[in-house]
């Protein structure tokens, strides 16, 4: 079963491709896949009644005790049949449905196929879980038909209607599902029926999955979504919306109708909601001029009666509920399909315009005579046979109970509803078979073309199963017998049989033509009498009420909490971390184990530090606060230096400097002042957050320290230092080697953020040329004097600036210090493993280096000291220290493990390697790139708009100056 | 373990002149609280780290009298990370510069539109497009409206 199931996914896949090839034709070939699992089901016919039933187990998540269970019981088994046999007709349709020039037929036939899939595996499936992934697929897949002409409004919307409104039902029905496994310990379906839990949380359980029941099978209030997806292609319609989906709600309650019939809720919400169907499906039906709506309504009212019938859970009704299930696939998909030809041929469904279309189709108007015949219940059809049943049973209910525990005015008033019903039921028939075939004297004739034979097969073969089906009684009470038997002993032995003699229940066949016969020869007072009594609520209002306040409610909370603010939102996350753990900090036990300094000097730092940062808060002018914000930088870093870290005072010393000059960089462009704002409440409420927060985290800084009582993990780590690193620097060895992944995370973001600024400066381009010297065009501000080639000079680049911009003295000492400092850069980068410094101090000490040259000798100088792509720098960088961390992979080790390498060499002696060294070098580059990129967009890249903005001036100014 | 009250609050203060900084509407200005907010944070990682000690280099200080390495590795991570993320902030604040000439940080205009929705009870803009706008008198009726039946999928 498993197969066939994956078959239809298989065929839905390459569906399209298939398309692609052979046209609509290839509906013909996919057809052989629904065909073939119906030719399985047909041989299973003798097993199933036997009670030797067909089971499949796969285990699909152990863990979970999930498993594909599927099985074929008697119902399983005639929904299979319907569902491939029927689907099979269906696809085959197809083929003369549609042109080669449909658009999307590619994933149209995709779709149906995958959806025939899902149906099968819905109806195979004996595990509540699996039931609903199939249940969900099936309304996924019946969105997508159903929306199948994306282009037009009402496919859309009645897609995303039915899609909401059986979802909805859906999630109510997994909770139900989920309620019955944690109550009976198991989902298996068999295993469920064979020893039904109860109790109030299965009473909740059930109704919950009768939601979900009534939702997919369209009854009240769930109905409108039905009609509403008559905007599907009329194959789809009547393979969805007759024979196969809105069945599965049916299906559902059919098969837990043995074991559950009798819990509360399940015969109240059953019986109220299929009668009420009934009734309103068919006075709707009554006022349809399309004639596809029409049988739509007709849909929902016999959907009603089903769901009745089935849910009501005695003997006989069960027997005549399940071949109605029979008769109703049959005769409505085939009136689907028979709408679809004339719509096709006659080019029109309306019943007001059709007129002679049974002449011109003679073999069609039989074939929907005969269905029509069926849906009215009329001998010798299997729709009579299975109304006869149906009526038996109920006469049982009514009169004696039969095991229902109705009394008698409930039974009687459901067999009066259901006579009433069927009534109505005979009078759309008329209606429709009238509206679509007669000859109308008040109308032209339709022209209709004549349809090919293979476009009319599958009604025809539809319209002869229902007959000869009808002379079936015997055959299918033993064929279908099995699942009656599920249910206790009734009043009578039911049977399905064409004649059971002059009784009751053949009387209550005959008023019900009575009542239809009438109300069709009345039709046009019928119709004012409808006219008078429209209704003026509806459940699609109600609907759309609900979706527009759901809407609503969203775009309410959405402007409530969607400020578009960001000092808003920080104002929110600050608040809570001062309200939630701040407000803890006043329950915790406070110790005095303080100590207020540990030197002097930490708290003259302090103070010039914590001075420095609220003047910073007061500064108007940007320099001042950037200067400011410096004094605070290096003031940590003289904690850090008091601290025990050097490693750390150098970063940040170096950081810093970097820091105040691309500030600076930027802020000459800025507006030297920030904007002036008035002094208001918010400058109060910020202050005091400011405070608030800095309270907190010291309460959390002195609650966290004087609660620690492990040892530091860091312990251990100067022995691994120098054992497994090979270092004497424990910083440095836990940067490249113990907690190498952290830096190499950091490199990442470091490049990331290289570019990001890059990519804010250089809009279009992300490389930015590269100029020397000797590029620059010749013009006549540059000396002459001095920018002879050969002439030797403190520093190439300083020619190429303006005369007043230049510092011949910064330029001689930067000439003087700049190889210095980058020998000085690399002592750092090799040293680092066993003295200060490292990978991040010697980039930065090389990029300050550059920065040095930069600011001497402008960008030229810049480009002169390093010729080189910053990306060029990041990306070998971030190469490097990738590869030198895969390395050890290659050979038997583990990834970023380092070895040591002791060799000796001539004339240097000895030298210690450890080959974390090169993982330190890949973070020194991205570092210099880091710079290098920096200096390129926040500074060269500046002085370009710069000077860009200083020529369109004077160029405007001299246009001035000429007129 | 003892808590260092000097360090504690020198971090406090930084923090707390950040967060007043913050809420700024100047990118300037936030970013430079960004920065007294990580400069105070990663003082409070060398109160974590206990007391003060020698150097954590091997062999020049005794081994028990060594600061703790550990968080001295993470500020070193967070300097570097700290100087990028100023890097790219810098530049927003000059790109903002140079589209709007001020570097203020905007309130998001669509933000802005949906509270005008909500204040004139409006549904938003993709509810229109979900819902089919005929009602359903129209599918009922035979007499009083003309359904677009006949412009039907007529192949």
């Amino acid at each position: 079963m498993l197969a066939l199931v994956a078959a239809h996914f298989v065929a839905g896949a390459v569906a399209p491709a298939l398309i692609q090839i052979l046209g609509r034709r290839a509906f013909l070939v996919l057809a052989a896949v629904p065909f073939a699992a119906f030719c399985w089901a047909l041989a299973q016919a003798g097993a199933v009644a036997n009670g030797d039933i067909p089971t499949e187990v796969v285990d699909w998540v152990p863990a979970l005790n999930l498993e594909l269970a599927l099985s074929l019981t008697t119902v399983q088994w005639v929904l299979m049949l319907l569902v491939t046999g029927v689907g099979a007709l269906v696809v085959g349709y197809c083929a003369w449905y549609f042109t080669d020039a449909e658009p999307g037929l590619g994933s149209f036939a995709g779709i149906f196929l995958g959806f025939a899939g899902a149906m099968l595996g819905l109806v195979v499936s004996d595990d509540l879980l699996v039931l609903y992934v199939f249940w969900e697929l099936t309304t996924v897949f019946s969105y997508l038909l159903i929306g199948h002409d994306p282009t037009k409004r009402a496919s859309r919307s009645a897609g995303m209607e039915a899609l909401v409104v059986t979802t909805f039902g859906g999630l109510a029905m997994l909770v139900g599902f989920l309620l019955i496994g944690a109550e009976a310990g198991t989902l298996q379906i068999t295993e469920l029926l064979a020893d039904p839990p109860s109790g109030t949380s299965i009473t909740v359980a059930i109704v919950l999955v009768l939601i979900g029941a009534i939702s997919k099978s369209a009854l009240v209030p769930f109905h409108f979504w039905l009609p509403g997806a008559m905007a599907a292609p009329t194959p789809v319609s009547a393979y969805l919306h007759a024979a196969a989906m809105v069945k599965a709600g049916v299906f559902l309650v059919a098969l837990l109708a043995p074991g559950f019939a009798d819990v509360a809720g399940w015969r109240g919400v059953l019986l109220t909601a299929g009668v009420l169907t009934m009734l309103i499906g068919g006075w709707r039906a009554l006022r349809q001029v399309d004639t596809k709506l029409l049988l739509a309504y007709g849909t929902v009212s016999q959907l009603g009666l089903l769901m009745t019938v089935v849910g009501l859970g005695t003997r006989a009704a069960a027997l005549g509920g399940l071949a109605m299930v029979v008769a109703h696939a049959l005769f409505k998909a085939g009136l689907f399909l028979v709408v679809g030809i004339v719509d096709h041929n006659a080019g029109t469904r309306d019943l007001r315009k059709l007129s002679g279309v049974g002449r011109s189709m003679p073999v069609v108007a039989i074939a929907a005579m005969l269905l029509g015949a069926s849906m009215a219940s009329l001998p010798p059809l299997i729709g009579f046979v299975a109304k006869e049943t149906i009526y038996t049973g109920l006469l049982d209910v009514a009169s004696k109970g039969d095991g229902t525990g109705l009394d008698g005015w409930t039974g009687w008033a459901l067999l009066v509803c259901v006579v009433a019903g069927s009534g109505l039921t005979t009078a759309y028939t008329a209606r429709f078979l009238w509206g679509t075939f007669a000859s109308k004297p008040s109308v032209e004739p339709t022209l209709v073309a004549k349809p090919a034979f293979g476009f009319i097969a599958a009604p025809v073969i539809l319209a002869a199963l229902s007959l000869a089906l009808g002379f079936c009684g015997a055959l299918l009470t033993r064929l279908l017998g099995p699942y009656a038997d599920q249910f206790p002993e009734g009043v009578h032995d039911a049977e399905l049989a064409l004649w059971h003699g002059l009784n009751l229940a053949l009387g209550l066949s005959a008023v019900s033509w009575a009542i239809g016969v009438a109300l069709f020869a009345g039709r046009e007072v019928f119709k004012q009498l409808q006219a008078a009594l429209a209704a003026s609520f509806s459940a699609e209002r109600a609907y759309r009420w609900v979706m527009r306040s759901l809407d609503r409610l969203a775009v309410e909370v959405t402007s409530l909490t969607q400020r578009g603010s960001v000092a808003f939102y920080l104002s929110v996350i600050l608040v809570v971390v001062v309200l939630l753990p701040g407000a803890a900090l006043l329950a915790t036990d406070w110790t005095d184990d303080l100590v207020w300094w540990e030197t002097p000097s930490q708290l003259a730092v302090g103070v010039v530090v914590v001075t420095a940062a609220v003047l910073t808060t007061r500064a108007r002018r940007r320099l001042k606060a950037v200067i400011l914000l410096a004094i605070t930088g290096y003031g940590t870093a003289a904690l850090f230096l008091l601290g025990g870290a050097p490693d750390l005072a150098l970063t940040q010393v170096l950081v810093e400097t970097v820091t105040l000059v691309i500030f600076v960089l930027v802020m000459r462009r800025l507006p030297p002042y920030f904007t002036d704002r008035p002094l208001t409440r918010n400058r109060y409420w910020r202050m005091a957050m400011g405070a608030l927060v800095g309270l907190s985290v010291a309460g959390f800084m002195i609650v966290s320290t004087q609660s620690r009582t492990a040892t530091p993990v860091s312990d251990a780590y100067a022995r691994e230092a120098v054992d497994y690193g090979g270092g004497n620097n424990i910083v440095n060895v836990i940067l490249v080697d113990i907690r190498a992944w952290d830096t190499m995370g950091e490199i990442a973001v470091l490049v990331a953020a290289a570019t990001g600024v890059a990519s804010l400066l250089f809009i279009e381009t992300r490389v930015s040329s590269i100029r020397r010297v000797y590029d620059r065009p010749q013009t006549s501000t540059s000396d002459p004097d001095s920018a002879g080639p050969g002439k030797s000079e403190w520093l190439p680049g300083g020619r190429t600036l303006a005369p007043d911009r230049r510092s011949i003295i910064f330029e001689v000492v930067t000439r003087l210090i700049f190889h210095t400092v980058i020998v000085f850069s690399l002592y750092l980068l090799f040293s680092g493993h066993n003295n200060v410094g490292g990978g991040f101090a010697a980039g930065l000490v090389t990029g300050i280096a550059l920065m040095i040259r930069y600011l001497a000798g402008g960008r030229y100088e810049l480009d002169e000291a390093a010729p080189v792509d910053a990306g060029m720098l990041l990306g070998l960088g971030l190469f490097i220290a990738t590869l030198s961390a895969l390395a050890p992979l290659a050979l038997g080790g583990a990834v970023l493990q380092s070895a040591v390498v002791d060799v000796h060499a001539p004339l240097l002696g000895d030298i210690h390697l450890v080959t974390s060294l090169f993982f330190d070098i890949g973070v020194y580059l991205v570092v210099v790139g880091l710079m290098v990129d920096l200096l390129r967009s926040l500074g060269s890249g500046i002085d370009r708009h710069i000077l860009r903005e200083e020529r369109a001036q004077d160029a405007s100014t001299t246009k001035d100056a000429h007129v | 373990m003892n808590a260092n009250v000097a360090l504690i609050l020198t971090a406090a203060g930084l923090i707390g002149c950040g967060v007043y900084l913050l809420l700024e509407r100047s990118l300037t200005r936030v970013l430079v609280g960004l920065v007294l907010i990580s400069n105070g944070v990663n003082v409070l990682f060398l109160v974590s780290a206990g007391k003060a000690g020698t150097t954590p280099i091997v062999g020049v200080g005794a081994e028990g009298e060594m600061s703790d390495p550990l968080p001295q590795a993470l500020v070193l991570t967070a300097i570097v990370i700290t100087l990028g993320t100023t890097a790219f902030l810098l530049a927003m604040a000059y790109r903002s510069w140079q589209l709007t000439g001020h570097d203020d940080v905007q309130d998001d205009i669509e933000d802005a539109a949906i509270r005008d929705l909500a204040a004139a009870d409006e549904t938003s803009d993709s509810f229109d497009l979900s819902l089919l706008h005929t009602n359903d008198t129209e599918r009922n009726d035979d007499t009083d409206s003309e359904t677009d039946t006949s412009k039907g999928p007529s192949r």
